[in-house]
C-alpha cells in the first residue's frame, strides 16, 4: 500500500477519530438509556413499577417492626416505607451494612421480582456520621420537616 | 508559629507562581531573551522549595497533634498511631490539594533547573503556563481551603481520622494519583509551550515523554492499590465498583495511556504532531475533571469522605479556566501546525493512531457514564451507571484494540503490509480460536469472560513475539518496557475474567462451635468467635479453620471492628492466597438463634488482576528508565561536544 498524501492522511485521521468518537458516543447515549438504573421512592415504585428484572434503585425508610431473618439466617425481609403509606416488600441476601437498623434510611439496589418483592442485592445505608447517600441525605431532611410538621399540628 | 510559618510560605509560593507566569509570559511576548526571562527559571525553582516548605509544616502539625490547628483537630486524634498521624496530613481535602500542589511545584523546579533541550522561548512558555495552572490551586487554597487555620479555642481532643482510612495502602493511595496528575500537569505545560511558539518537534515529545511515563506509572500503580484496596477493605468481593471516584482515576489513564503512545509517533517519526498536543490538554482534562468529582462530591460514591460542595464550584471555574483556555489556543493554534511525516495504514503508526482512536472512545464511553446521573438529575431523574452498561459498552472498544496491540508491535514504521508477519497472525488467530474452543466447553459462562479468557493466552504470547529474532542482551530496555507492559495486560485480563467466570460465593449462618460450611474447594469451621480489641477500636473476631482440598488447616480470623474515634464500624475481611486464586471471607451479625453469618469467597486467579497491574507498572518504569538513560547519554555527549569545539576555538 503507498503512502497517502499528507493532506488526505490528516483528512483521514481527522474523519476516523471523529467516527469513532461519534459512535462511541451514540453507542452510549442508546446504552446508557436502557442501562441506568433509575432510583425510586416506595410510592413511585407502586404507582408505576419498573419491568420485572429490571436493576434499579429504592429508597426509603425500614419500616419498624418489618424486619426478619429468615430461617436460612442469612436472608433477611423487610419493607421499605415512603410518603403516602406507600410500601415496598424487600428480600436481602447477605450481610447488612453496620447501620442498617429499623426506622433508617436505605437504598436497595436490585429488581423487582414477578411476586411483587424487591429482591435486593446490595443495600446502602449510612456509612459513618459523615457520608450518607445522597438520596437518602434529602429524604432525612424530608423526613425531618415531615415530623416537624406531624408534632406541631396540635398547636394551630 | 509552625501554622503560620507554611502560611506564609504558601503565599510566598503563589506569588512567586505569579511572578513565573508573568516573567514567562513577557519573555514569550518580547521574542528576544529580556531581563524577564532570567526570572522565570529562579522562580519556578524557589516556588518548589517554598512549596516543600509549607507542605513539611504541615507534616509536623500532624505529627506532633497541634490541636489548635482547626485540619488537625478535625482530622487527627492524639492516640492514632505514628504513621497514620501523618498520613492524616494528606488523608483530608485541604492537605490532599496542599500535597498535590506542592508535587506539582516541585516537578515546575526541576524542569526549570535541568530541562536544556528545547529552544529557551518554548521552555518560557511552559514555564509560564506552569505558573498559571499552580497560581490557579495556590488560590483555590489560599482563599477556600486553608489547611493552616486556626481554631479560636483549641480542640481538647481531636476528631479522628475516617478509620476506613486508617490503612497503610490507603495512606499510598492517595499521594500516588496525586503524583499521576501532576506529571499529567507538566505534559500539559509542555503542549501548551511548545503550541505557543510552534515548536511542536520530536525533540518536544522525547522531552515531553518522561512525564507522561511517569505519571502512566503512578495512575498505573494508584488504580492497581485502589482496586485491591476496595477489594479487601469494603468487603463486598468486588475489585472494580465503576464508582465515580474509580472512574476519575480511570479517565486520565485512559488519555495518558494513549498520550504516551502518540508521543512514541512523534518522538521517532514526526507525525501525529496536534494529535498528541491535543491528547496532552485531554489527558490533563480528565485529571482536573477526576479532582473535581472526588473533590466536590456532586456525585453520589462510595468513596465520598471529602465532601463539599461549594468548593467544587470553585474547582470547575478552574477547570473551565485551564480547559477552556487550552482549547482555545489548539483551536487558534492547531492550524499552524505542519503536517507530519506520512505512514501507510498498516504500519506501527497506524496501529498506533488506531489504539489512540480506540482509547479516546473508552475514555469517552466511561466520561458520558460517569456524568449521566449529573446530567438526569438536572431534569429530577435519579439515575446510577453501573456495569450493565459500562461493560459491553466499553468491550466493543476494548476487544479491538486488545487485538490489534497483539499485532502492532510486530508491524514496520512507516511501511505498509500485513504480508510480513502473516505467519505471526496465523499462529496468533489459531491460539485465539483454540482457546475459544476450550473455554467454551468449560461450561456455562457468559460472553465477556469467555472473550476474555480466550484473547488473554495469545495476547501474553503476542507480547513476546516482538523479542523474536533480537538479541536479548542488546534489546534496548525501553523494548523489554514494552513487552512487559503488553504481558501485564494479557495478566490482568486473564485475572478479571477469571474472577467473573469463575468466582464462587458462599454465604451461611453457622454455629458458634463447629459450624461448618463450604466454597469451592474450601472446606471451613467456625471454631470460636471472641471480642478483641485494638488501639483504637474494639472488635469481635471469627476463628475459621479452612481447608484447600482437604489439605492442612489455616487459621482465618475476619472482624468486625467497632471503631470510637469517630464512632463507626467495619468489617475486616481475611484473604488466603494461593497461587491459583484466593479465599475471602467476611463475618457478619449474629443471628437471634445464635448462628453467625459467614461470607465466603473463592476467586481463581483473581490476584492475576492486581499482579497485571503491577507488571504494567513495571514496564512504564523500565521504559523510563530506559529514556532518562538514553537523555542523559545524549547529554553528556552534547556537553563534551561543545567543551571540545571550546577547546579548539
Amino acid at each position: 500500500m503507498s503512502a497517502l498524501k499528507p493532506k488526505h492522511q490528516r483528512l483521514i485521521l481527522v474523519v476516523v477519530a471523529l467516527v469513532a468518537l461519534v459512535g462511541a458516543g451514540l453507542l452510549a447515549a442508546y446504552a446508557l438509556r436502557n442501562q441506568a438504573s433509575y432510583f425510586y421512592l416506595p410510592e413511585q415504585m407502586q404507582a408505576d413499577p419498573p419491568q420485572v428484572g429490571q436493576a434499579v434503585r429504592l429508597g426509603g425508610m425500614v419500616e419498624p417492626g418489618s424486619l426478619e431473618t429468615l430461617p436460612d439466617g442469612v436472608t433477611i425481609r423487610f419493607a421499605v416505607t415512603g410518603n403516602d403509606d406507600a410500601r415496598v416488600p424487600v428480600r436481602f441476601s447477605g450481610i447488612v451494612p453496620d447501620l442498617f437498623v429499623e426506622g433508617s434510611g436505605v437504598v436497595a439496589e436490585g429488581s423487582l421480582g414477578a411476586d411483587g418483592v424487591f429482591v435486593a442485592e446490595n443495600l446502602l445505608a449510612k456509612h459513618d456520621e459523615n457520608y450518607v447517600p445522597r438520596e437518602l441525605q434529602e429524604m432525612e431532611q424530608h423526613r425531618a420537616a415531615k415530623m416537624a410538621e406531624e408534632t406541631t399540628v396540635g398547636l394551630e | 508559629m509552625i501554622a503560620e510559618l507554611g502560611l506564609a510560605a504558601l503565599w510566598l509560593a503563589a506569588a512567586l507562581a505569579a511572578l513565573q507566569l508573568v516573567a514567562g509570559a513577557v519573555a514569550v511576548r518580547g521574542g528576544d531573551p529580556s531581563e524577564m526571562a532570567l526570572l522565570t527559571r529562579p522562580a519556578a525553582v524557589t516556588q518548589g522549595v517554598l512549596a516543600a516548605v509549607a507542605f513539611a509544616m504541615l507534616l509536623w502539625l500532624f505529627a506532633i497533634t497541634d490541636l489548635s490547628v482547626k485540619l488537625v483537630a478535625a482530622n487527627s486524634h492524639s492516640m492514632k498511631p505514628v504513621i497514620f498521624k501523618l498520613s492524616g496530613a494528606w488523608g483530608n481535602h485541604e492537605g490532599s490539594m496542599l500535597l498535590w500542589v506542592t508535587v506539582m511545584a516541585l516537578s515546575g523546579a526541576l524542569i526549570a533547573w535541568i530541562e536544556r533541550r528545547l529552544p529557551e522561548r518554548t521552555m518560557q512558555a511552559t514555564l509560564a503556563a506552569q505558573g498559571f495552572v499552580a497560581l490557579g490551586f495556590y488560590a483555590f487554597l489560599l482563599l477556600s481551603s486553608n489547611p493552616f487555620e486556626r481554631l479560636p479555642i483549641p480542640a481538647a481532643e481531636g476528631q479522628g481520622l475516617n478509620p476506613l482510612l486508617q490503612d497503610i495502602g490507603l495512606a499510598m493511595h492517595p499521594p500516588t494519583l496525586y503524583f499521576g496528575y501532576v506529571g499529567l500537569s507538566v505534559a500539559f505545560s509542555f503542549a501548551v509551550g511548545a503550541l505557543l511558539t510552534r515548536q511542536v518537534t520530536p525533540e518536544f515529545a522525547r522531552v515531553m515523554r518522561p512525564w507522561v511515563l511517569g505519571a502512566w506509572v503512578f495512575l498505573t500503580l494508584g488504580i492497581t492499590a485502589g482496586s485491591y484496596w476496595a477489594y479487601y477493605e469494603l468487603g463486598w468481593g468486588g475489585w472494580w465498583f465503576w464508582d465515580p471516584v474509580e472512574n476519575a482515576s480511570l479517565m486520565p489513564w485512559l488519555a495518558a495511556t494513549a498520550l504516551l503512545h502518540s508521543a512514541s509517533v512523534l518522538a521517532a517519526r514526526d507525525a501525529l504532531r496536534a494529535w498528541t498536543i491535543m491528547l496532552g490538554v485531554v489527558a490533563f482534562s480528565m485529571s482536573m475533571v477526576g479532582t473535581f468529582l472526588v473533590r466536590s462530591g456532586i456525585l453520589t460514591s462510595v468513596h465520598a469522605f471529602a465532601v463539599d460542595p461549594e468548593r467544587g464550584s470553585f474547582i470547575l471555574i478552574l477547570l473551565a479556566l485551564y480547559i477552556g483556555g487550552a482549547f482555545l489556543i489548539f483551536a487558534l493554534r492547531a492550524g499552524t501546525v505542519s503536517e507530519g511525516q506520512r505512514f501507510a495504514i498498516a504500519s506501527r503508526e497506524g496501529a498506533l493512531v488506531f489504539n489512540n482512536v480506540m482509547l479516546s472512545a473508552i475514555l469517552a464511553i466511561v466520561l458520558f457514564g460517569t456524568l449521566y446521573p449529573l446530567l438526569t438529575e438536572a431534569f429530577d431523574v435519579r439515575v446510577s451507571v453501573g456495569p450493565p452498561y459500562f461493560n459491553p459498552v466499553g468491550a466493543i472498544f476494548v476487544i479491538p484494540m486488545l487485538i490489534v496491540m497483539a499485532v502492532g508491535p510486530l508491524l514496520r514504521w512507516r511501511q505498509g503490509g500485513l504480508g510480513r508477519i502473516s505467519r505471526e497472525m496465523a499462529l496468533l488467530a489459531a491460539l485465539v480460536l483454540a482457546a475459544l474452543v476450550l473455554v467454551s466447553l468449560l461450561g456455562d459462562i457468559s460472553l465477556l469472560p469467555i472473550l476474555g479468557l480466550s484473547l488473554s493466552g495469545p495476547l501474553a504470547v503476542a507480547a513476546f513475539l516482538p523479542l523474536r529474532g533480537r538479541s536479548l542482551r542488546r534489546l534496548p530496555i525501553t523494548v523489554w518496557g514494552m513487552v512487559i507492559a503488553h504481558f501485564g495486560i494479557a495478566v490482568a485480563l486473564f485475572g478479571m475474567a477469571s474472577e467473573s467466570a469463575f468466582s464462587q460465593e458462599r454465604l451461611a449462618a453457622v454455629q458458634t462451635t463447629g459450624g461448618a460450611t463450604s466454597v469451592g474447594p474450601w472446606e471451613i469451621v467456625l471454631e470460636s468467635v471472641t471480642p478483641v480489641a485494638g488501639p483504637n477500636w474494639t472488635a469481635i473476631e471469627g476463628k475459621l479453620q479452612a481447608r484447600y482440598e482437604g489439605g492442612e488447616p489455616i487459621l482465618l480470623t475476619p472482624q468486625s471492628r467497632n471503631f470510637w474515634a469517630p464512632a463507626q464500624q467495619t468489617t475486616e475481611s481475611v484473604l488466603v492466597t494461593r497461587w491459583n486464586g484466593q479465599l475471602y471471607a467476611v463475618i457478619g451479625d449474629q443471628g437471634a438463634d445464635g448462628r453467625w453469618q459467614l461470607r465466603l469467597w473463592w476467586k481463581p486467579f483473581v490476584t492475576f488482576i492486581w499482579y497485571g497491574g503491577m507488571l504494567v507498572a513495571l514496564g512504564g518504569a523500565l521504559a523510563l528508565i530506559g529514556r532518562v538513560r538514553q537523555d542523559l547519554k545524549r547529554r553528556t555527549a552534547t556537553a563534551r561536544l561543545a567543551r571540545r569545539r571550546e577547546a579548539s576555538a
